[in-house]
């Protein structure tokens, strides 16, 4: 195989050798390009890990782009809907961005670095949009996805082992800041961040010291229980948080390929992320347009009655479809049965009452059930330690 | 002042989830707890400063979903970690491997025997079918089969429903499953000691039985029966200790308006005019209530804090003769580092499961000899947990918590009571055997509870010390269970209910017994059902 045909093949991360290691059940996925696994030894147990002790994910195929320059700031703005002003130095901020069209195209984390210097993490490749859209800002963009190792430590005793590995002071970073600090003569970069709502924290290293970092990590955190934790545990986590994904939960505006399949923020429950009080950003127009006529659909969280997960399953009142799932889960710690909904206005007020209609399959044949579901406001796992500043130790 | 709607004596896992729902109904409740504590076997306290013991019960996976739904447990501070697999140590230096991920153990029960592996997926599917049958009663009360009342004919037939469903070969193998040994059931699928040894555990945990006394098939059900997120079979931790379970019950139940009332020994059930009218405490109080519910064994409900001339003469005879027998003991061990086992790799996900040394069903049927001749077994079955290998918060990191479930010790030894030398060397014989697999682990010890029936009926109130509040076999069990007759809660004086795991469907950390009052005593009261109904099974 010539180095051009090797070059196409699935890539492996700076973590790659600890990885390969840990992956007791050889069962590998890809993501963005790189091979990472599905699960390192047990589905559930490494969801366990992380809402009881800490489970590390291999962050670094996670595309990340360097925004820098006198215009940073100002392009940013352009781009998202949300204020970025409102994101300090050493601050990071969730945002999604849209087309002119107010349509949703992705969400992710901008990370305020430095005065002028900021990362955006995104879930698609933005290279092509960041480009079209610096036009006549005074701005430097760098796809560094590559140039950048990443773990997510993500768990109760998380901030406990970043302690011992070197990052004192750690409990009194606020959720959403930034800290600093020196790895073996190199900066590690730690941010109080994740995808679990959990007490969690993403590291970011220069890739030299990635399986160093890793070692210190499993080293210093055997005692505490840490485990590595793959994508399917992370899937757990994220839907019992109830944290939207791009590509599940709503189709990216770029690659929508069906009129009307697309969603805008206001739509998808992410209304308080539109900052209409900035005079222009991508989409502004078209989504106060869709604000004052009224929107065709609502995001909402349901909890289903009964143990079967509301997977592609229809919403329905009084016998009529007005919704569908995009995501649904039995959510392991809070024990119940959650499920997304996209429903048509001016359904899904909190309290509203649907039946979810979920199919599922035994031993060959599949099971109708009409399960009676009601809105919810807000995910019921949301522990305090997700917030509290000193961080708990366990 | 003391009077409520409903009083419920004891504050173990049944008689809180009976409150709450009793409480959740509306009605003015409280709980009577005997210790200062609650939690009766579902506890967990700091006897060595650091660590924590889940002193009696130390596994959950029973504890019915839907009510750990319903009362919001999770909210109140309950999170059930599951632990993956175990594993068997063998007296040549071997060990089997109960590996959780289906592909690693078919691969581990092949290194010990090909024929073995392959067996065990018709072994799954046979115990798979007979757990599916019992799981959607667990919720239920169990129907009165001499009864003629619409509702229990009703049930009867719901009841009957899949077995007149089975083949004829399904129906026998039925009727022999409820009615054999563990060891002979095994025998019909494996040929190699320790894989029998390893499964056989659950068929005589609790129970004052051996591996070849008929009936001990049916115990194996009542530890498969249960599960964690829809895992049948599947076991774990209560994060915090046992005592998570409780404490977030009796939060549950505060948040209804629930009373929970500590030190409060019960002394009478006072009845008048055949109707329960309250209790008296031994101090001489008093709380009046015209339902009372009795979260205690049958023997303690009905011969201790009951006047047996309130009492139908059968009644009384048939709780004197209520099986309950003290069968097992425990240590909970507090340890300064990991132990090491030869052959496994500490960093084994087993490690974090339940071990165990007896590598063969005759072992363990000579362990039940010891029993029977009023001895501790000299080479006993042991069920250990390292919970501080799931739950970080047992013990100081790096250090260990270590749960020993040890059977057989008898409720008396060679008919006398228990004495402290006894107790030591019931302790000496467990440390003993666990010392031979594991070189460092004498070494690690810094403080060791141990307790034989004598210290569980003491402090827990388990008359012999049993477990289940009694024998787990088919003449105790559904509408047997505590007694033919009685098995809807209902005592015989008006307003007299029992909740406890004496009643269906038994021991373990369930609270469906008291979910299972709580819905009897509504209906009597003409109120609605607060009890949620059971997940649909499949």
């Amino acid at each position: 195989m010539s180095a051009a045909e090797r070059k196409t093949m699935l890539l492996t991360t700076p973590f790659h050798s600890r990885v390969e290691q840990n992956c007791e059940l050889n069962d590998w996925g890809a993501w963005q390009g790189y091979t990472t696994p599905n699960s390192y030894f047990d589905v559930e147990l490494e969801y366990f890990a992380i809402r009881s002790t800490a489970g590390v994910l291999d962050l670094s195929p996670m595309n990340k782009y360097r925004i820098s320059g006198p215009d940073a700031e100002a392009f940013l703005n352009r781009l998202v809907t949300r204020d970025v002003s409102k994101i300090g130095v050493n601050r990071v901020g969730y945002a999604v961005w849209c087309n002119d069209a107010g349509e949703l195209m992705d969400d992710g984390t901008i990370f305020h670095l430095a005065e002028n210097d900021y990362r955006l993490c995104s879930y698609m490749r933005a290279d092509e949009w960041l480009e079209w859209n610096a036009l006549g800002f005074d701005v430097t963009i760098n796809n560094e996805s590559d140039d950048i190792a990443a773990l997510a430590i993500q768990g109760p005793v998380s901030c406990t082992i970043l302690t011992l590995i070197g990052c004192e002071g750690l409990n009194e970073l606020k959720p959403f800041g930034i800290a600093r600090f020196d790895f073996e003569g190199v900066e590690m970069m730690v941010s109080r961040t994740g995808f679990t709502g959990d007490l969690g924290y993403e590291v970011w290293i220069d890739p030299s010291k990635a399986e160093a970092l890793w070692d210190q990590l499993f080293g210093k955190g055997r005692d505490y229980l840490i485990k590595p934790i793959g994508s399917h545990a992370l899937h757990m986590a994220r839907i019992e948080a109830g944290f939207l994904q791009a590509k599940v939960d709503f189709v990216p505006a770029e690659i929508a390929v069906r009129p009307g399949r697309t969603r805008t923020p206001l739509e998808i429950g992410l209304d308080w992320q539109v900052d209409f009080n900035k005079p222009l950003f991508n989409g502004r127009a078209a989504l106060l347009k869709q604000k004052e006529e009224g929107l065709r659909y609502r995001f909402v969280l349901l909890d289903v009655e009964g143990n079967k997960p509301a997977e592609h399953s229809f919403i329905l009142k009084n016998g009529k479809q007005i919704g569908i799932v995009t995501s649904a889960a039995w959510c392991p710690t809070v024990k119940s049965n959650l499920a997304f909904a996209q429903v048509e206005m001016p359904h899904g007020a909190v309290g509203d009452e649907f039946v979810a209609e979920i199919y599922y399959q035994r031993e060959l044949q599949w099971t109708r059930l009409m399960a009676p579901c009601k809105v919810i406001d807000g995910p019921l796992f949301n522990p305090s330690r997700k917030r509290q500043t000193p961080a708990p130790a366990h | 002042m003391n009077k409520y709607d409903a009083i419920v004596i004891g504050a173990g896992h049944n008689g809180l989830t009976n409150a709450a729902y009793l409480a959740k109904a509306g009605l003015k409740v409280a709980v009577l707890e005997r210790n200062p504590h609650i939690g009766g076997a579902t506890v967990s306290r700091e006897l060595y400063e650091g660590w924590y013991y889940s002193n009696c019960s130390y596994v959950s996976s029973l504890l019915r979903p839907e009510i750990t739904r319903d009362l919001e447990l999770p909210r109140h501070g309950l999170q059930v970690v599951p632990f993956g697999g175990g594993a068997t140590f063998m007296q040549n230096g071997d060990h089997f491997g109960n590996y959780s991920d289906y592909a690693r153990k078919y691969r581990e029960i092949s290194r010990h025997s090909k024929r073995d592996a392959n067996a065990y997926e018709r072994y799954k599917a046979d115990t798979s079918r007979q757990t599916r049958l019992i799981r959607p009663f667990l919720l239920k009360t169990p129907p009165d089969p001499t009864s003629l009342k619409l509702r229990d004919l009703k049930d009867l037939v719901e009841f009957a429903k899949p077995f007149i469903n089975m083949d004829e070969e399904g129906l026998l193998d039925t009727i022999k499953f409820w009615t054999t040994s563990v060891g002979d059931y095994l025998n019909e699928y494996f040929e190699t000691d320790v894989i029998k040894a390893q499964h056989a555990g659950s068929g005589i945990i609790g129970t004052a039985l051996g591996v070849y006394s008929p009936g001990t098939a049916y115990v194996l059900l009542h530890h498969y029966m249960g599960d964690v997120d829809g895992n049948v079979g599947a076991w774990g931790f209560a994060r915090g200790g046992m005592g998570a379970i409780a404490n977030a019950l009796s939060k549950s139940l505060q948040s209804f308006g629930g009373e929970i009332i500590c030190d409060a020994n019960v002394d009478r059930i006072i009845v008048k005019g055949g109707r329960t009218k309250g209790v008296s405490l031994k101090n001489g109080d008093e709380y009046f209530a015209d339902i009372v519910v009795s979260n205690l064994d049958p023997k303690r409900t009905l011969l201790d804090i009951t006047d047996e001339r309130d009492l139908p003469k059968d009644v009384v005879q048939k709780a004197k003769n209520f099986k309950i027998r003290g069968s097992s003991g425990k240590l909970n061990i507090a340890l300064d580092g990991l132990p090491m086992f030869d052959g496994l790799d500490p960093k084994n996900p087993l490690m974090a499961g339940d071990l165990h040394f007896s590598d063969s069903l005759e072992r363990m049927e000579r362990a039940y000899d010891d029993w029977k001749a009023g001895t501790w077994s000299k080479d006993p079955y042991l069920d250990m947990m390292i919970p501080s290998l799931t739950d970080p918060t047992m013990a100081p990191p790096g250090k260990h918590m270590m749960s020993v479930f040890v059977q057989y010790a008898p409720p008396k030894v060679e008919g006398r009571e228990w004495t402290d030398e006894d107790k030591d060397g019931f302790e000496k014989s467990v440390i003993d055997q666990i010392s031979k697999y594991s070189p460092n682990f004498r070494d690690l010890i810094l403080h060791c509870e141990t307790r034989t029936p004598r210290e569980i009926e003491a402090e827990v109130g388990l008359t012999e010390g049993n477990i289940f509040q009694g024998e787990l076999t088919f003449d105790q069990l559904l509408f047997n269970r505590p007694f033919p007759g009685y098995a809807q809660y209902r005592m015989p004086i008006k307003g007299m209910y029992m909740c406890s795991s004496g009643t269906h469907p038994g021991g373990g950390v369930m609270a469906a017994p008291g979910a299972n009052a709580a819905r009897e005593i509504l209906c009597d009261l003409k109120r609605p059902n607060t009890v949620p109904g059971s997940y649909a099974d499949d």
